[in-house]
This record gives structure tokens, sequence and C-alpha cells, in this order.
């Protein structure tokens, strides 16, 4: 069976390939039979020559060594951030496929293609490329909706995979700079996201770049000066789509490859992440091997969402260009909407109200500036400086690499669903007038419920979800002490009742008990040991009401004493309807009850 | 080597080996400080249906290349749907030629991926395996060495020491930021009171925003919204209509909506008696929140709803905003007829068209 472990342990020249590792060999030994060492395929010996010819110049096999057999731990939750990493991929390829015959152009020309309904209309070069792609070239429809679906695919897959490192706390050390990164990344999304959809030139992205005008416009002091300098002149001119051109396919690109490289090596200095359970500690990452297993399975995942994208392009209708016709800043169609990842900007611009002011001989566009730039900058800010704020106030220096359950950080759970609601009440209110219509309801009264729920709702969020998640922590901790509830309800000889528990199996008690133990709050210290007041006291007490806020109520899990005292006296205190652990004559009395093994 | 150990390395077909533990596992028979449990170590490996059964193996082997065949199927589809199919055929109400070739090829790299993930999940080794992590920062050593290495060179660079090299270095540096900015200056002529101005003059005829005809009094019916723009865009001082960038920006700013509504239901601010004629009056079409053009009308009100951002205004009360997130009322233009019998303007629009902008004057 195991024939070539023997022969690759022994193997000549274990530099070339990856055989002269136990972990090599080891997938060799436990696999199939028939496997002949790869410098002895006719394939290897022919490649032998210009890899030793490759190495001779780059030395690469060191680096080859370390990484292909490189351990990155398995969870479906570790996915989400391959998803933006793949579609980034399909946006390059289906990208540069558009370049190919998208003029970005604001010259006027007379359409003449074969869609007739359009025929003879004055529109932009851009535009009438942008419907000869969709109408003419064979695929440029496909690739056109691949494009903006996997646009839409990497803006909201970069959200979400930034909530799963929020929610496990993975930004803590040593990853705050990687969570920057992340943010980066996030801004650029959106700006690549914003400068491609108004590239068409159509109805509906003019409207889009009318608004950003007006958004510019808004920016104290220099507003003005701004939009004649971006424009080119008065709006909209004849620049605006040949800049954004340039920033769509080249600058903000660039950066992203740039932030993704750095995003990708961090990943691998630092290795990926894990959540805790038997044999995971802070010291080592357990899964599986990059080659073959990631390989496998993280490439196969770039065919799986390309595949996606082309079958969504191919069944599921964006952005039909040509239903809109040429941009005339004149008109505008009703229900115009951004794309779905600046909606929440919109509906903050919704339910703002009217405030401007005029003072040092100046006007100031609080209507606009507020929702449309200080609001998306805070969302940036707050992301940015949320790790450092969190570690100021646990004071926590210590290297993490195992996750969090978002249950045993009830405040930054809390918090995140806080920002979740507030972000998802104006995502709602973008789409006022779209509800409006919909469900028959008076636009006014659901702009002033926005008004009102953008701020209600984030607090009640995170009231409802810290006792949920503090509820949760109790919960594991009974679970723990006393076992899981059976279900089955027992009478006693004298008549009462109660159910019987069950001990959980070791791996589930453990995993209920691998987070860190609770700090005790730190209480301001106001005067030091001889009584003299303390410096910086108000920062002090600032920290610890901070402090004691983000501890608060956290139920810690049980100490080993605890743990001893409740199997002594079993689930109710008296012992008399604990089961041993191990009870024969219970397995047997029911199947769906027993906990299932790791 | 050694941060590699593997775990349950069992022969397939036989029973799992009882699973030796890493050492860091092994080193975690007692509980770390402060828990309640030891750590049970990493379980010991399960094999799967297709470990232990050359029939399933050998099934999961077919399904794999089962599903890569048929990726190649699809994608010779996909090649023959681009030739043959013609561009203007329909099938289920859409591009024939854009859903034949999306299936194909999404459905072949939908295949290709599925059937790797599926070799992997099948077929390749799945024994947990164990890599120690390093510490992220340097070592104690390597931070010395980097500082002596830098202090040497800092030494031997002579910048600390020669402050009047230094210095002019960083001035030469900083000046270098100056062509970078002063280049930019091109990018857009200064806004000087372009802003303020509209092409409205005294007397330019009112036309319809599509046929270009000029707007007559009687042709406005009682309740009606015409879209209209001035006469200089179908026809400018040469005769010929604008074109191009010109166009748009005098649209983007000059656009008005007309409406009439009865002249007793009037309310016209302090001033503006006289700029209706018979109740036909004439507003900007540009919202004055961020730009976009207003013409959802509600007839019974004299309202006009912006479609952006919902800002109303209302007609009859001298475009005054009553809900949204505008702040300035609608401007008005001042109409009044012409020798001939059409609607002119009286003059350019007394306040500023379009979205506030800081440096605005602030008298209107």
């Amino acid at each position: 069976m195991s024939t070539f472990s023997g022969q690759t342990a022994s193997s000549p020249d274990g530099n070339a390939s990856s055989n002269g590792t136990p972990a090599a060999s080891g997938a060799v030994d436990h696999g199939r039979d028939g496997h002949k060492p790869l410098q002895d395929t006719s394939v290897g010996k022919a490649a032998a020559g210009p890899v030793k010819w490759l190495d001779d110049r780059v030395g690469m096999a060191g680096l080859v060594r370390k990484n292909l057999r490189k351990v990155f731990p398995d969870h479906w939750s570790f996915m989400l951030g391959e998803i933006a990493l793949w579609s980034f991929v399909v946006l390059l390829l289906s990208g540069v496929f558009l370049t190919l015959w998208f003029k970005p152009s604001m010259t006027e020309v007379v359409y003449t293609g074969s869609y007739a309904p359009l025929n003879g209309l004055e529109m932009s070069e851009a535009y009438a490329s942008t419907l000869d792609i969709t109408f003419e070239v064979r695929g440029g429809l496909l690739m056109r909706q691949i494009h903006h679906w996997s646009a839409m695919l990497f803006a909201i897959s970069i959200t979400v995979h930034m909530l799963r490192i929020f929610f496990t706390g993975a930004y803590r050390k040593p990853r705050e700079l990687n969570w920057l990164v992340g943010v980066g990344l996030f801004l650029l999304a959106l700006v690549n996201g914003f400068s491609g959809y108004s590239l068409p030139d159509d109805l509906l992205s003019g409207t889009g770049l009318r608004f950003v005008d007006g958004l510019i416009r808004s920016i104290p002091v220099v507003g003005l000066y701004l939009e004649f300098f971006i424009f080119g002149g008065e709006y909209p001119g004849e620049l605006i789509i040949p800049r954004l051109f340039t920033v769509h396919v080249l600058l903000v690109p660039g950066l992203l490859v740039a932030l993704i490289t750095l995003h990708m090596l961090l990943l691998v200095y630092q290795k990926h992440t894990q959540w805790p359970g038997p044999g995971r500690t802070e010291n080592n990452v357990v899964g599986y091997p990059m080659m073959p297993v990631y390989a496998a399975k993280a490439g196969g995942f770039f065919f799986v969402v390309f595949g996606v994208t082309a079958l969504m392009g191919a069944l599921v209708q964006i952005n039909p260009i040509w239903k809109y016709g040429p941009y005339n800043p004149a008109e505008v169609t009703a229900g115009s909407q951004p794309d779905i990842y600046v909606g929440w900007v919109e509906g903050a611009v919704r339910i703002m109200p009217a405030w401007e002011s005029q003072f040092f001989g100046l006007t100031w566009s609080w209507n606009v500036f507020i929702p449309a730039v200080l609001l998306l900058g805070s969302l940036f800010a707050v992301l940015a400086f949320y790790p450092f704020v969190e570690q100021w106030v646990t004071k926590d220096r210590r290297e993490h690499h195992l996750l969090e359950r978002p249950r045993n950080a009830p405040v930054r759970t809390g918090l995140g669903v806080g920002g979740i609601v507030f972000y998802g009440l104006l995502l709602i209110a973008g789409g006022n007038d779209i509800i409006a219509t919909q469900f028959q309801l008076d636009i006014y009264a659901i702009t002033w419920f926005m008004r009102i729920a953008v701020f209600a709702g984030p607090v009640i969020a995170f009231m409802v979800t810290k006792r949920i998640c503090i509820g949760l922590q109790r919960t594991d901790r009974e679970r723990v002490l006393h076992g899981y509830e059976t279900g089955i309800i027992m009478r006693s000889p004298d008549g009462s009742y109660s159910e019987r528990h069950a001990p959980l199996t070791p791996v589930q008690a453990y995993e209920l008990t691998t987070q860190d133990r609770v700090a005790p709050a730190a209480l301001p210290a106001t005067t030091d040991a001889n009584g003299v007041a303390a410096p910086h006291r108000g920062r002090s007490r600032l920290h610890s009401r901070a402090s004691r806020f983000f501890g608060s109520d956290v139920i810690d899990k049980p100490t080993a004493q605890e743990l001893e005292e409740a199997h002594a006296h079993g689930p109710d205190g008296d012992g008399a309807h604990a089961l041993p652990p191990g009870d024969e004559e219970f397995t047997g009395v029911s199947e769906t009850g027993i906990p299932k093994p790791h | 080597m050694t941060d590699q150990p593997h775990h349950g390395r069992d022969e397939p077909g036989h029973e799992p080996m009882p699973e030796p533990g890493n050492e860091d596992a092994v080193a975690q028979v007692t509980p770390r400080a402060g828990d309640p449990l030891p750590d049970p170590g990493i379980g010991t490996h399960v094999p799967r249906p297709s470990d232990v059964d050359p029939a399933l193996e050998r099934r999961a082997e077919r399904q794999v290349s089962g599903l890569f065949g048929l990726a190649t199927l699809l994608t010779l589809g996909f090649t023959v749907a681009y030739f043959a199919i013609p561009e203007d055929a329909t099938l289920l109400n859409s591009s024939a030629m854009n859903l034949t070739l999306g299936v194909s090829l999404g459905g072949a790299l939908l295949l290709i991926g599925i059937g790797a993930i599926q070799w992997a999940k099948k077929l390749m080794d799945d024994h947990e395996i164990v890599e120690m992590r390093h510490p992220s920062a340097s070592s104690p050593e390597d931070r010395r060495e980097a500082l002596a290495a830098l202090d040497v060179g800092a030494a031997e660079s002579g910048f600390g020491r020669r402050t009047m090299i230094r210095n002019s270095l960083l001035g030469a540096m900083a000046a270098l930021g100056l062509p970078a900015v002063v280049l930019l200056r091109d990018l857009g002529p200064l806004p000087g009171d372009a802003a303020e101005k509209t092409v409205w003059t005294k007397g330019m005829r009112v036309v319809n925003d599509v046929s270009g005809l000029a707007l007559r009094p009687e042709e406005i019916e009682l309740g009606q919204l015409v879209n209209a723009e001035p006469q200089i865009v179908f026809e400018n001082d040469e005769g010929e209509p604008l074109e191009g960038a010109e166009k748009q920006a005098v649209k983007a700013k000059a656009a008005v909506i007309v409406v009439r509504i009865r002249p007793e239901d009037i309310t016209p601010p302090e001033g503006r008696e006289n700029w209706n004629v018979d109740g036909i009056l004439c507003y900007s079409k540009i919202c004055t929140h961020v730009g976009c053009p207003i013409s959802l009308y509600e007839q019974q009100t004299y309202q006009v709803l912006c479609p952006c951002h919902q800002s109303t205004f209302d007609l009859a009360d001298g475009g005054r905003v009553t809900f949204g997130p505008a702040h300035r009322s609608l401007p008005q233009l001042p109409l009044g007829v012409d020798d001939e019998g059409y609607l002119v303007a009286l003059s350019d629009f007394p306040d500023i068209v379009g979205p506030s902008y800081p440096t605005m004057p602030q008298d209107r």
C-alpha cells in the first residue's frame, strides 16, 4: 500500500519538488496506488530542464517548499473574501473585453446602429459605443452584464467579508494593518463602481453624475471651484467621461491590484485566523494544505464565481441602457437609483432635512454635505479607527489568531448589528419612492419614519443584540455546567418532575470554554498612593467608563471549581437526576438527543 | 520539518489508527491556565466512504470527470452558438444569442469549478494537518542588527551631521510639490460668475423642449405643464441649433417648466406680481437640491416633486419648498408676451439656478 513512502523519503534530490518534505511524502503515503514520483514521469522529465534553468537563476525552490503545503483552516465564512477576490478577477477579464470597443468620448454623434428605437437620435459616442457593444458585438451584452453583476458581487462580498472579520474579532492584533488595507479596498471598490456606472452616458448614469455634481458643489468654500476643475468647466462639459474612464480602468484598478496583493501577502505572512476548537491554539493553524486541497477548492471556486456571474449575465437583466436613452440634462426617469452599494448614501440624502445656512459670507449646504460627504467619509473613518479604539478600551496587546464567537463579545456584536441596522434603514430610505408606489404608502410619512428610525433603530438593535448575546452566553455556561437538555421529563418517586440533562462530549464542552476569561473592569485611579490627584484623570475616567461599557454584563465561562461542583451536585443541585457520562441505559433512549461527535 | 506534523495517517481500507495528536495538543493535557477543561486534541480522522469503498471511489472519479467532460461540451456549444445564432433571434423573450452564450459559458465554468471542488472533497487527502505559527514580530537580534545597519548608513551618509545638505535637499523635494499642483491648474477654468447666469435674456422666447416651437399663452391649458427651453437651444444667433457640450450645458441650467394656474390661486411673492401671463408661470426645471430635472406635477395642488430625492415645490406659492431636502425655492423666470404674441422671458432668472454652492451671492 504505502510502498512509495520509503521511495520518496529517500528521493535523491528533494529540492526541486515538494517530495522531500514529510508532509508531501505523507500525501503519497496515504495516496493512491500507482502514484509515480513527479520526476519520474515523462512530463517531469521534460520539465526538469526548464525548471532547473529557472531555479538556477531565481532560486525559487525555497519559496515553493515553504508555501506549497501551507496550511489554511476551513470554515464556510472564510469563503466570503474569496468571492470578492474572484469577482475582481472576473471584473478585470470582462472589463478588458469591454474596453476593446468602448469609446470614452462625449462627442455627439447620430446613432445609426441596429437598435431601431434610438435610430437617428443624437447621443454621445460613449453611449453609442455602449449600444454597439450591446447590439453589434456578439457576446458584448453578456460581457456587459457579467461586468455589472460582478461589480455588484465585488462590492457586496467585500461588505459581507468585512462584517465577518468584524464580528469574529479577526481585525485584532496583529491584523489591524490588513483591516486598514481592507477598508481602503472597500473605498476603492465604491469609487470604481460609481465611476463605471457613469461611463455609458445613458439617462440613468447621467442622473448619477448630476448628483455627484451637486455633491461636489456642497463641499464648503471650494465647492464650485472643484466642480469646474473636475468637469473641466460648467456641468456637464466634454471631459468628465474621458476622465472617469482613466480613473475607472487605470488609476483605481491599479491601486486595487496593489492593495489586493498587499492584502494577500499579509494574509500569507500572518497566516489565516481559525476558529477555536480541539487542537486549535494561538500557536498553530490546523487545516488543509494549499497544494492540493486549496488549489483545487479555491481554484475551483474561481470558476464557480465566474460561472455564476456568467449565468446571471445570461439570465438576469441588469442596467438595460438602451431602455433609458441618451443622457439629457433636462430629463430624468422616476425611480432613478444608484447601484445598491451606494444606496445607503442616497437614502441619507433623501431623508436629510433641508438645512442650509449662510455665515462668513459663504453658503453651507448641510442638506447635501452632511449625508453625501460627511457620512460617507465617517463610515470609512469609523471602520478605520474601530480596531484601535477597541484596543484602547480593552488594553489588549496580545496577538490573536483564534476567532471570537460573536456572542462572547456582546458589545462589539451589538455595535456591529446597530451599524447594520443603520446602513439597512438608509438603504431602504434610498428606495422610499419605490416603497411608496409599491405599498401605496405616503412618501412623506415614509421619509419622516426613516428620519426617526435611523437614530432609534440602531440603539434598539444594539440593546436587543447585546441581550441576545448574553442570553446565549448563559446558555453556553449552563450547558457546560449541567449538560444539555434531553427533552426527557422524569418523575421522581415523590412525584416531582424534572428534565433530564446529559453531559456534553468533551469536544463540545471544550468548544464552549475556549474564549478568554472576562477581565475585571478597570477602576479609575483618581488619586495616587499619597492622595495626590493622578494626572490625566479625565482620560482615565473616560477609559474606565468605556471599558466598563465594553465588558458590562458579560457572562464568564465557568471555572474548574464551578465545573467540579456542578458535576458533584448534578444538574438540579441534589444530584438526583444527573446522568453520569456515558450512561449506557440513556444513550439507547433517544437517538436525536445524543450530541453529535465533532 | 517539525512545523508540519502529520496526524492520523491511516491506511485506506484499514481501521483508523489511534490519533497520535500533535505536540502542541499533547502538551495541553492539562487545561490552559484559567480554563476549566483540557484540550481534547484533534480528533481521529473519520475516513470518507470514497476512502474505504473502491466502488464509491471510482464513482466519485466518474462524477468529477463527467463534470469536466460536460464542461467541454458546453464550451463547444458556446462556439457553435456564436456562429450559428442570428443576432436578432429571440428566445424566451430575450436575446437568443445572449441567453445561449451565457448559459453555455456560465454552465461550463460552473461545472469546472464544481468538478474541482468535488475532486478535492471526495478524492484528495482530507487529513487535517498542523502548521505552527511564528510570531509576527521580527526577532530582537534582527531588530538590533537592522537598527545598527541603518545607523551605519546614516553615519556614513552624514545625513544627521551635514545639516546644510540635508535641509537643502528637503527644501528641494518639498518644492517639487509645486509643479505637481500647478500642473493641475488647467483642469478647468475658474468659475467666475458663470454659475450665476443662464442664457435667458430679455425677450428670449420660451420654446417646447422637443419640437422647438415657440409657446403662445393660448396654447397652454389650465393644469397643463409644458417642458420648455430657451429658444437659443434650437436657434442661436446664426440660426443654427446648439450642439454637443454647449447644448448640454445650456439644458443643464436653463431648462424650464411652464404651467397655467388659476390666477386667483396664485400667491405671488412681493415684487413678482407681474411675472405671470394670465396665470402662466415659468420656473427653472433644475432642482435647487442637487440639480435633477423636476417634472412630476400634481396639477390639483400645483406642486412639483423631484423624482431623485422628493423635494417638493409649490408653484402657486413662488416655488416654495414644501417638503424634502431642498432648501431654496425653485427660481422663477419672469414671463411676458412679445409683439407677435409669443411667451418670452422678461430677464434672466433673478435667483441662482441649480444646487447651492459656497461662494454664491447671498443677496439673491
